[in-house]
């Protein structure tokens, strides 16, 4: 049998425990913003950015972009891109508390190499970028907030998100057992 | 009183302030529960590993309780707080397409930037696709546009549209998750006795 390269043996914090501080930290958030968690609207507010740099005309034209430029104000001046900063030094924090910090790796399944990690993780990474934009969030912004908000889209995209990936979990068991 | 930036209570300055504070102890608990690995969290979909199941659907009922309580104390306006928008055929579409991107990847937006900093190189590619996704969408945008638009049900929360109350969502929610901890606890013990390769 083929060996993954899996850091074993590290420690990780109950999941439910995990999961109550994640839920009190919710209601903190709202009771805060009135907003909640979220990760790809930042993304999004990066890629406007972009476009606006490389051709401000354009972008303020741009039936997508053009809706999230304003006058005077750079659209990565936003909640969601310094809740995202917090993100990065928050999971690092957490990373060299638990020494899961380490120098640059991939981490595959057993039975596939890294070049082919890298090639389905790249296609999973623009799937997920176009899916969010027409799913209004991610995981993070319409599933676990959306859902924890009583909105009815936040529920669909939950299940439809896990619905999915099980559906299609069969087909590309060989990536992940 | 709350919500407090909605209210005027904080300014916008200390509300990104917040944000920052917020993100860093989301992040930390996201790595700290184990979601910076992709081999955890694809388990939820082979019955290796219910990480993922037991953090989400545990923070969901936490808040979904939570909010209901300090709405009745008044502590919170809920009224006031953002609902996230229901949009039908792109949302649904949009669901189907990230749980592909899921599976494919392993993992979503927020646990790929976890990986990322503690060296995952498969993570930050993950990271450079989402940017692609998103300006590729942004592309074809003007062509999808009346899709994107289309079924448009507002701020809809589920008791809108199912016309049951909020506690009784609520009290669903934490029964179908009670029954699910439990199931996959059965499922996990089983599948993780064919798995060799991976100290649990």
């Amino acid at each position: 049998m083929k060996k993954s390269n899996l850091n074993n043996g590290t420690h990780y914090i109950n999941p439910y425990l995990g999961g109550v501080l994640m839920g009190l930290l919710m209601i903190v958030t709202i009771f805060i913003s009135g907003r909640e968690l979220g990760i790809s609207g930042a993304v999004k507010d990066t890629v406007v950015e972009a476009a606006h740099i490389i051709s401000p005309t354009a972008a303020k034209a741009h039936p997508y972009y053009g809706q999230y430029i304003k006058e005077g104000r750079s659209p990565m001046d936003s909640w969601l891109v310094f809740e995202v900063l917090g993100v990065f030094i928050g999971a690092f924090l957490s990373g060299i508390i638990f020494k899961r910090v380490r120098k640059p790796f991939v981490e595959h399944g057993p039975n596939i190499t890294s070049r082919r990690r890298l090639l389905v993780a790249l296609i999973g990474g623009i799937l997920w970028g176009f899916g969010t934009r027409l799913g209004r969030g991610c995981t993070s912004g319409a599933a676990l907030s959306g859902s924890s908000t009583f909105s009815f889209g936040g529920v669909m995209v939950m299940l439809l998100i896990f619905a999915s990936a099980y559906l299609f979990a069969w087909l590309f068991r060989k990536l992940w057992t | 009183m709350g919500p407090l930036f909605p209210n005027g209570l904080i300014s916008g300055d200390w509300n990104l302030v917040f944000a920052v504070l917020i993100g860093i102890a989301f992040g930390f608990l996201l790595e700290a529960s184990g979601f910076s690995s992709s081999r955890n969290l694809a388990g939820v979909f082979y019955g290796y590993n219910f990480v993922v199941l037991r953090v989400f659907f545990t923070a969901v009922i936490v808040a979904m309780v939570g909010l209901l309580y300090f709405n009745y104390f008044g502590w919170l306006d809920l009224s006031k707080i953002f609902i996230l928008p229901t949009f039908l055929p792109s949302m649904i579409v949009g669901g189907v397409v990230m749980g592909i991107g899921f599976i494919i990847g392993g993992f979503c937006p927020g646990t790929s930037f976890t990986a990322i900093v503690i060296g995952k190189l498969d993570a930050l590619v993950f990271a450079v696709g989402l940017f692609i996704g998103i300006f590729f969408f942004a592309e074809v945008f003007p062509y999808i546009e009346g899709f994107y638009y289309k079924g448009n049900l507002g701020n809809a929360t589920l008791t809108d549209v199912t016309g049951i109350s909020a506690p009784w969502w609520a009290f669903g929610f934490t029964v179908i998750a009670l029954v699910a901890f439990w199931v996959s606890w059965l499922i996990e013990k089983k599948v993780r006795k064919r798995i060799k390769d991976y100290k649990f």
